[in-house]
């Protein structure tokens, strides 16, 4: 690891360090061992007896309905917020770039979602698609379709993706945009005198080196899908109907403050661990590939 | 741009009006909804454009609170969130600025075993391990205060990463300049690298402050004493009630109330957040 080693001191360092290691050791490093810990008990639900069992708790989880039920869950809708997003935001980063006049009032526009917390978005489309009084609700009744995600699992699994999606726009697009702003002019320019049309360009040059925020993003979109939208379940849908919503973090804090079944809730704890710890290793191997690019 | 091409930079704003119109609906029918009596927006369709009762739902909201949260009221939601935003912001920044500074300039034992712990913390979320990390905070008796509110979330290894890039990518020969002039650790930090990281310390706070505003599963977990409920979590709360006794006027009055604070951060900060937003993720 490099350094700048200058100053020497006995005390200061630690001094400066203390907090930062202080907080992390009580809150995170002390809890995710807990975590680990309790992940191999058994507890009964008031606490009066624990046994230790091994790997039971994650061998139930995986023979549970309910369990895998929710790993699918988890993944389409990743999946189908990752894909909205980043193809959206792509599309409008690839214009903004385009465009001269009024490209900064378009900027402003794209950023708004960044700032809206995601329980805020959540019910703002939740309104939209409020079966009684929602406007969307409205026009798709005039067309004839049926809109309820009180009682539609699909419905309500498109309704969370849509809002999870929109909110996760600006931040693809900040990204998009820096990508291609560092494009050099040079090699479009080359392509053009080659009589290489835009669309022929835009597949050929632009996107290919647009590769590396590509692939940065579909790792923090989905880190974001797994983790960060916790509020716009809990706030709309609450995993149902039917559990057609009940993403992964969502059965943890529900079986965990809800169900009272400490035990398999640490166990879910430690897989959400191993996934986030597969998704940073993958993003810091794509850093690595960005300094050598 | 390469080559004039009318249709395509039509096309581009075309496009781009479309993603607006995508984008900004579910903002749009928001405020219309706070600004109507709750009878208009008792049957469908609900109006989509603005009516007269701005003052009185604001108002309204602000110092009576709404539906099942109805004790407390969104001003103070407004305050507690403020508070928890700030101390968030502000205790990450300077706690992430000293370790950096530490792990930089200074050679100790366990330097690396420090890093890698303060590295860990990228790996594990609050989501993930909410249940062990309550128990903590019940068993240190900080439930329902703003210490409990804050504290758990300042530890960032973002930005000590951040302020590690920045200041390996100062010049080594100021910090030597400083020593040769007699100046200490802490005077080299107070008066040279504080300064030449400001810019970065703004960026970063725009970022840390909408993190903290929108923070939803933590301030419902520690908080059952209302006076510190936060306005983002309070929403939900407010919609927790059978489908025609929501209050949908108030709740979107408090919807925008939680929107306005981080947007007018964004959009008057919109170049210290771009920058935040791509340094605090590299």
């Amino acid at each position: 690891m490099e350094s700048q080693y200058i100053f020497r001191g006995r005390v200061l360092p630690y001094i400066l360090v203390a907090p930062q290691l202080a907080i992390t050791l009580v809150f995170f490093v002390w809890p995710a061992s807990q975590a680990l810990y309790q992940s191999l008990l058994i507890e009964d639900a008031f606490g009066l007896s624990t046994e230790f069992v091994w790997l039971e708790n994650f061998t139930a989880l995986f023979q549970n309905d309910d369990y895998l039920n929710s790993f699918r869950v988890t993944i389409t809708f990743s999946a189908g917020t990752t894909m909205l997003s980043i193809g959206s935001s792509l599309l409008l980063a690839v214009c903004a770039d385009r465009v001269i006049r009024g490209a900064s009032g378009y900027k402003m526009m794209l950023l708004l979602p960044y700032a809206i917390a995601p329980v805020v978005a959540g019910i703002l489309w939740w309104f939209l698609f409020n079966p009684n009084i929602g406007i969307l609700a409205y026009f798709l009744s005039r067309l004839d379709y049926e809109w309820n995600h009180y009682v539609n699992g699909t419905h309500a699994l498109w309704l969370v993706t849509m809002a999870a999606a929109w909110k996760h726009v600006s931040y693809n697009f900040v990204f998009f945009l820096a990508g291609l702003q560092a494009i050099p002019r040079s090699l479009i320019e080359a392509a053009a005198i080659d009589g290489a049309g835009p669309f022929r360009r835009f597949w050929r040059i632009t996107f290919p080196l647009l590769g590396p925020t590509t692939f940065f993003l579909l790792v923090m979109n989905v880190v974001y899908a797994f983790f960060d939208t916790f509020g716009i379940i809990h706030a709309t849908t609450s995993g149902g109907p039917a559990r057609s919503t009940e993403i992964l973090v969502y059965k943890v804090y529900k079986d965990g403050f809800v169900g009272f079944d400490l035990g398999s809730s640490a166990a879910q704890s430690v897989i959400l661990m191993a996934v986030v710890i597969v998704l940073t290793i993958f993003q810091f191997r794509f850093i690595e590939r960005r300094v050598f690019y | 741009m390469v080559e004039r091409q009318p249709a395509l930079t039509f096309l581009s704003h075309g496009v781009l009006w479309v993603g607006i119109v995508m984008l900004v609906p579910p903002v749009w029918i928001a405020f219309v909804a706070s600004t109507h009596p709750l009878d208009r927006l008792a049957h469908s369709p609900i109006p989509l454009l603005p009516g007269d009762q701005l003052w009185e739902n604001y108002s309204t909201a602000l110092s009576e609170g709404v539906g099942s949260a109805k004790r407390i009221p969104v001003r103070q939601m407004m305050t507690n969130s403020l508070i928890m935003a700030l101390v968030i912001s502000t205790g990450k920044i300077a706690i992430s600025i000293t370790s950096a500074f530490a792990i930089v300039y200074f050679r100790f034992p366990f330097r690396s075993a420090v890093f890698w712990i303060i590295f860990a913390t990228l790996m594990l979320p609050v989501e993930v391990r909410i249940v062990p990390t309550f128990k903590v905070v019940a068993q240190l008796g900080i439930l329902n205060s703003y210490v409990g509110l804050t504290l758990p979330l300042v530890a960032s290894a973002t930005a000590t990463f951040l302020f590690r890039q920045f200041f390996l990518s100062v010049p080594r020969e100021l910090a030597e300049a400083a020593q040769i002039d007699g100046a200490g650790p802490l005077r080299f930090f107070v008066s040279i690298l504080l300064p030449l990281s400001r810019t970065n310390i703004a960026a970063l706070f725009v970022i840390l402050f909408i993190f903290g505003w929108n923070q939803y599963l933590w301030p419902l977990l520690i908080t059952t004493d209302e006076s510190y409920s936060t306005i983002v979590m309070s929403i939900q709360r407010m919609t927790t009630v059978a489908d025609a006794d929501v209050k949908w006027h108030l709740v979107m009055a408090t919807a925008m109330l939680a929107i306005i604070p981080p947007t007018c951060v964004v959009l008057i900060l919109q170049r210290l957040f771009v920058k935040g937003l791509i340094e605090v993720e590299k």
